[in-house]
């Protein structure tokens, strides 16, 4: 057996040492440590990434060595790695570029528990990437809730701990409509291994009776992950979520956090479901009807916000709309363009999140739009960072925005009929609406006031992530297909 | 209706699991919701403790030599209560504390209420 077999077992067991070690260090050093260990995570990944892409076959990795009916197993397969590798890169983006800020948001005895819980987040995060097992999936996403819901409450103010209850609130739901979906499908198939339960579940399809608790099963865990991932109409919590916290904290939510429920999901249908099975589920057009309610509900609740991190985080509700009509829309394109898109979006609103205290910095620490005129031409950097993902995010080409939009629109036009014409409309609605407010936004920030010229500061500690993301954003936008075809070799290796 | 009768406790469960749910979605009052949360996830524990015990047969664990797989009831379904256990556990003591927490602030547990402070009082730049 290879060594690097055993690297996703390790990127698990890393985090959570490092999650315990953390509360243990003082405050800078837990950020030294996180740094350094993050690094060496992201090389772990990236080798899995690699082996995987040259073998060309998925391998497991069986925990204390039980065989299959029994124990508990991590898969890494092209997809999995490429999603872990995208997660821990942009998580150290986050950590790096929001180091300011925690120092600045976080009283100075807890920025080593700030620390800590974003390790136990990013061992949650691991462990729902790699899982072979529906059942340790749920244990990792409560940890995941638990720990996300640590990194919004660090900042004591009293609108984060509002939004902490009601985003805990709506998250149990979630989880308990999971827990349920899990033991009904536990209940009719006896196995809890993603493989296994696939074999067990194409045979139940076969029978009426049976079929309508399957569908049930998978409509109930749908529900509790779109719930958790923020699909409309349950993504009203969003703007406080994702607003008030601390810009590291906002990034990771909003960029990884939610679409690991999402990935999670996908993950199901392919390997305890079974593609075709889905396919054949009415399920499907829910999801697809829900994506396109969210993309046009998302951007309009943006274009109503006064204040630009509400704006952002609304538009973060608009691009879960477009990952669940690419599931919705089904068939390989379809999933395909979903994961494309989540990676594209991981990458251009952590951007976002990360770019937007700054512009407020130079505007008397206000997010408020009418505070913020000029506030581009006062600090340029952060004006770049804040325009390059917004043209990103439109759909300008050459940036993944666009990349991703293509892949809708293509895998949409494999489906052809109703969806094809709806999905269009969606499209262009959306990127109309997008266009609209970021534009608008674009045009304010860039704008001469008459307030003056302060000396801005610049941090390498900013810049350096920042123009790692925009890279990032750039070979998606580019080289878009290289990364389909990884993506779509990571899809065959499901089967 | 004979169905029902002969899966008593499932129903029993899965009424418990309507209650909760929409206690935790739709009551107004903190602690009513987090009781909610308690009520569901008891309503998860019982429908799969349920289905993991089969009648006459006894606990896993080999007494006088009896080695057959017939004697025994699978253990699994009994383990999954116990994490789920943990971790309910654990998320209603999280939620405890965030509930003194916004108490201490705004002296009510009324959610209503407390948005409608939050609103006033806190500035949102």
């Amino acid at each position: 057996m290879d060594f690097i077999r055993n690297f996703p077992m390790f990127s698990v067991v890393l985090s959570l040492f490092s999650g315990v070690l953390c509360t243990m260090l003082s405050g800078k050093k837990a950020r030294i440590y996180t740094i350094i260990y993050e690094c060496i995570l992201l090389v772990m990944v990236a080798a899995v990434l690699r082996y995987t892409v040259v073998t060309g076959e998925a391998f497991t990795y069986v925990l204390g060595e039980f065989p299959a009916p029994w124990g508990n197993e991590l898969r890494a397969g092209t997809l999995e790695a490429s999603i872990a590798v995208l997660f821990i890169a942009v998580m150290l983006c986050a950590v790096l570029a929001g180091q300011h800020y925690v120092r600045k948001d976080i009283d100075e005895s807890k920025v080593n528990i700030y620390y800590a819980i974003l390790n136990l987040m990013t061992a949650a995060l691991m462990a729902m990437t790699w899982t072979n097992d529906i059942f340790s999936g749920y244990v990792f996403l409560e940890i995941l809730t638990l720990t996300s819901c640590g990194v919004l409450i660090v900042r004591e103010i009293g609108r984060t701990t509002l939004a902490a209850v009601r985003y805990m609130i709506l998250n149990l739901v979630g989880s308990g409509l999971f827990l349920l979906g899990v033991v009904l499908l536990y209940d009719i198939t006896g196995n809890l291994l993603m493989v296994p339960m696939q074999r067990e579940i194409a045979m139940l399809y076969q029978d009426p009776g049976a079929r309508v608790v399957l569908i049930m099963a998978t409509g109930i865990l749908t529900i509790g992950l779109s719930i958790k991932s923020g699909l409309f109409p349950f993504h009203y919590w969003m703007p406080d979520t994702y607003g008030w916290a601390t810009p590291t904290s906002g990034a990771v939510l909003s960029s990884l956090v939610s679409k690991c429920y999402i990935f999670l999901l996908i993950k199901i249908y392919w390997r305890v479901i079974g593609i075709d099975i889905f396919t054949d589920m009415p399920i499907r057009n829910v999801l697809f009807v829900l994506g396109l309610c969210g993309m046009v509900f998302g951007s309009v609740s943006a274009i109503r916000a006064e204040n630009i991190n509400r704006m952002v985080a609304f538009s973060s509700a608009a691009q879960i709309g477009y990952i669940y009509m690419g599931i919705g829309l089904g068939g390989t394109a379809g999933f395909t363009a979903a994961v494309f898109h989540i990676m594209a979006h991981a990458v251009t609103k952590s951007q976002l999140f990360l770019t937007t205290p700054r512009l407020a910095a130079v505007s008397g620490n206000s997010l408020r739009f009418k505070n913020l005129q000029g506030c581009a031409l006062r600090d340029p950097n952060a004006g770049l960072f804040f325009l390059i993902p917004s043209l990103s995010m439109i759909g300008i080409p050459i940036f993944a925005g666009f990349s991703s939009k293509l892949f809708f629109a293509l895998a949409a036009a494999d489906r052809g009929g109703i969806k094809l014409i709806l999905v269009m409309l969606a499209l262009a609605a959306s990127s109309l609406l997008n266009a609209l407010y970021f534009i608008r936004t674009l045009i304010r920030i860039y704008t001469q006031s008459d307030s003056v010229k302060e000396k801005v500061r610049h941090h390498l500690d900013y810049n350096i992530p920042m123009a790692v993301l925009t890279l990032a954003n750039l070979a998606m936008g580019l080289f878009s297909g290289v990364f389909a075809a990884l993506i779509g070799q990571g899809f065959g290796m499901f089967y | 209706m004979e169905n029902l009768i002969a899966n008593s406790t499932e129903a029993v469960a899965v009424i418990l699991f309507g209650i909760g749910f929409t206690m935790l979605l739709f009551h107004r009052n903190l602690f009513r919701k987090l009781i909610g949360l308690n009520v569901m996830d008891t309503g998860v524990f019982l429908f799969l403790a349920s289905m993991g015990y089969i009648e006459g047969r006894k606990a896993p664990i080999i007494v006088n030599g009896v080695q057959s797989t017939e004697a025994y009831i699978n253990p699994l379904p009994a383990s999954l209560v116990l994490t789920g256990i943990v971790v309910s556990v654990s998320v209603t003591a999280i939620m405890l504390s965030l509930t003194v927490r916004l108490y201490m602030r705004y002296h009510t547990l009324n959610l209503d209420e407390i948005y409608r402070m939050a609103d006033h009082l806190e500035d949102d730049r």
